[in-house]
């Protein structure tokens, strides 16, 4: 895939290895200035993986090679040392993880908390400020009474109060990227919808751009512009969200909607299911990775499938579908 | 927080009037009569009746027990059956020594865990690590006495560069008061350092896998850093524990050490008691040795409410 230009983020031929047991292979993306863009799949896919390596942040034994590109900072994302990495997390991409119960430190005060990312960055000039801005901060994320939240300790709130002290970390210093990896995956689904518009609001605010990581085809229907599906380790299908859900190419993408179609049931009257389960990771098959558990699948598949249109919009598959081919 | 804190020392109180029975009832369910002992085999009967009661110990147990706890709070703890002193300001004396012998010692344990448990957790996958855990572990493996015993013989008979025993008062002559303390404090800190470093090691390796670490690293903190500024006080509060459990046995421990180096110390004190058969002697110093542990118990509730802010509010969300 070619390299947008004028990107926020541009990654380029991604793989991340475990050892000898490959994990990601071939990513190439790119995200423009105030782009929403969305990368699903099922677990395992390697979504998780993929965001982390773009703030160097792998777990121990797991590495990155390839190329991720961020706007305004001169070396390459992957690779590079920590110390250039620190300058960058919390400033340019900043993060925030699916599981808001553990995320924040259960002995500090949550407004300390906050503040603590503009202190490191020097975004503010003093302790005094840096909390001042924390407590807009708590009341742009909506969080009731932000003076009193700013004091109170982790444990005092709620999952989805906690998330949105998350985000509200994540956009202190105005990132030119936030990655959500299942923001809303861990609460309650009334409390989704809210966390899901803050989000949109809150990026569109700063023109930041968003990767936007879930299994939830309605989430990324309803938060991004374009999509980005991840099977196996690499990506499969991408373009439009619109398109990308009405007229899929790739059979997982296919089965991944019709599995989330509920009105739809197969000829026994269950809903539909993707056969088999996703395999561990370093056992997906040669070739395709998809072709064990694909209904389209020939001797062809045998064949790691190329890239089939432009990168914005395209799929890697022998044989997709519609499309009259 | 002032309810855990009042429940704290309720508890203090109550085991200490349990403990205060449990001595006593050991003392007294021990064979041998002090007066019998004080006199000798050759002592008639009514010489042996009448010491019976300069002691009070003709009484019933039940006002015996309750002559001498109503004595302790005030530092009254009754005259030796040997010498006929007073034994509250023995006691008190000894104390101090011991006191220092045991702060000395956990803080020499303490500089030596924190950093090593540390790097070993920090380090885990390296050599580096492995021989951390190695040394702690050969450290665990030495008893405070034998590590006492191998100082003396390398630093007090080999190099001949500190005293192998002997105590001056810190108000006499610090320099000297510190010399003859190192040796003693280091067989007790490096074994207990040693102990110590492992459970520091587990704590920070714990921390370590925490999310908000992670969190820590994605706002551009450093690992060390974020290790410093948020782990530090999370792996604290089940170091702190153990740290607890290890002046207790530093306490205890100082009993064999004080030996070794001939510290005018409780231990010394409470041997002292034991070969003299002074009943009443060996009963205070026991007491006295089991308060100073329920109140270092009681200190580490305490410190548990400092640290951990989830212990302070008692309502059913912040129970969690």
């Amino acid at each position: 895939m070619s390299v947008l230009t004028g990107s926020v983020l541009t990654v380029d031929a991604l793989r991340i290895d475990a050892g000898a047991i490959p994990l990601v292979r071939d990513v190439s993306f790119a995200i423009g200035p105030g782009e929403r863009v969305g990368l699903i799949g099922e677990s395992g896919s390697g979504k998780s993986l993929t965001a982390l390596s773009l703030l160097g942040l792998l777990p121990e034994g797991v590495r990155a090679s390839g190329s991720a590109r961020l706007d305004g900072v001169p070396g390459d994302l992957v690779g590079a040392d920590e110390r250039e990495l620190s300058k960058v997390r919390g400033k340019r991409v900043s993060m925030v993880f699916q599981e808001p119960m553990t995320a924040l430190n259960p002995v500090m005060r949550v407004g300390d908390q906050v503040a603590e990312v503009m202190l490191l960055h020097r975004t503010q000039p003093s302790r005094a400020r840096a909390l001042a801005a924390a407590v807009d901060l708590l009341d742009r994320v909506r969080l009731p009474e932000p003076k009193a939240t700013a004091r109170a300790y982790p444990h005092q709130l709620s999952g989805g109060q906690r998330q949105r002290v998350m985000l509200a970390i994540a956009l202190a210093n105005d990132p030119a990227l936030l990655i959500c990896d299942e923001p809303t995956t861990a609460l309650d689904v009334t409390v989704q919808a809210q966390m899901l518009e803050l989000i949109v609001e809150l990026t569109a605010e700063r023109d930041s751009a968003l990767l936007f990581i879930t299994h939830d085809l309605a989430v990324v229907a309803t938060v991004c512009e374009r999509v980005l599906v991840m099977y196996g380790g690499r990506v499969v299908e991408s373009g439009d969200v619109y398109e990308v859900f009405t007229a899929p190419r790739h059979p997982y993408t296919d089965g991944l909607l019709a599995a989330s179609d509920l009105s739809a049931v197969d000829e026994r009257g269950r809903l539909r299911t993707i056969p088999g389960v996703v395999p561990g990771g370093g056992e997906f098959p040669d070739g395709c990775v998809f072709r064990n558990r694909c209904p389209r699948a020939t001797d062809q598949c045998v064949q790691t499938p190329g890239w089939t249109g432009t990168p914005e919009r395209g799929f890697a598959c022998w044989h997709p579908v519609g499309g009259g081919q | 927080m002032a309810l855990y804190l009042l429940r704290r020392v309720a508890v203090f109180i109550v085991s200490t009037a349990v403990a205060a029975v449990a001595v006593f009832a050991f003392m007294a369910v021990l064979p041998g009569d002090p007066a019998a002992i004080a006199l000798g085999v050759n002592a008639t009967p009514e010489a042996v009746a009448a010491k019976r009661a300069e002691f009070g110990t003709d009484r019933p147990l039940a006002v015996q027990f309750l002559a001498w706890v109503s004595g302790l709070p005030t530092g009254d703890f009754g005259l030796s059956y040997v010498s006929g002193d007073r034994i509250g300001p023995q006691i008190a004396d000894r104390l101090g020594v011991t006191l220092w012998l045991v702060l000395f010692g956990m803080l020499i344990a303490t500089v030596v865990a924190v950093p090593l448990g540390a790097a070993a957790a920090v380090r885990h996958r390296s050599v580096t690590g492995l021989i951390l855990s190695g040394l702690s572990q050969v450290g665990v493996a030495i008893p405070a006495f034998l590590a006492g015993i191998l100082l003396v013989f390398l630093f007090a008979v080999t190099w001949q560069v500190l005293p192998s025993g002997g105590y001056t008062p810190l108000a006499e002559d610090p320099v000297a008061w510190f010399q003859q303390l190192l040796l003693p404090a280091l067989s007790l800190g490096l074994v207990q350092g040693a102990v110590l470093s492992r459970y520091v090691r587990s704590a920070v390796l714990d921390v370590l896998r925490e999310d908000f670490i992670r969190t820590a690293r994605a706002k551009g903190m450093g690992l060390y850093r974020a290790l410093w500024r948020h782990g530090s006080r999370n792996a604290a509060i089940p170091v702190v524990t153990v740290l607890g459990l290890q002046l207790a046995t530093l306490l205890v421990g100082a009993v064999v050490v004080e030996r070794v180096f001939t510290l005018p110390g409780l231990g010394s004190l409470l041997l002292d008691g034991v070969a003299n058969r002074d009943l009443l002697l060996v009963q205070d110093t026991v007491m006295v040795l089991v308060v100073a542990v329920l109140a270092i118990n009681f200190l580490v509730d305490a410190l548990y409410v400092v640290l951990d802010p989830r212990l302070r509010d008692l309502s059913p969300r912040g129970a969690r």
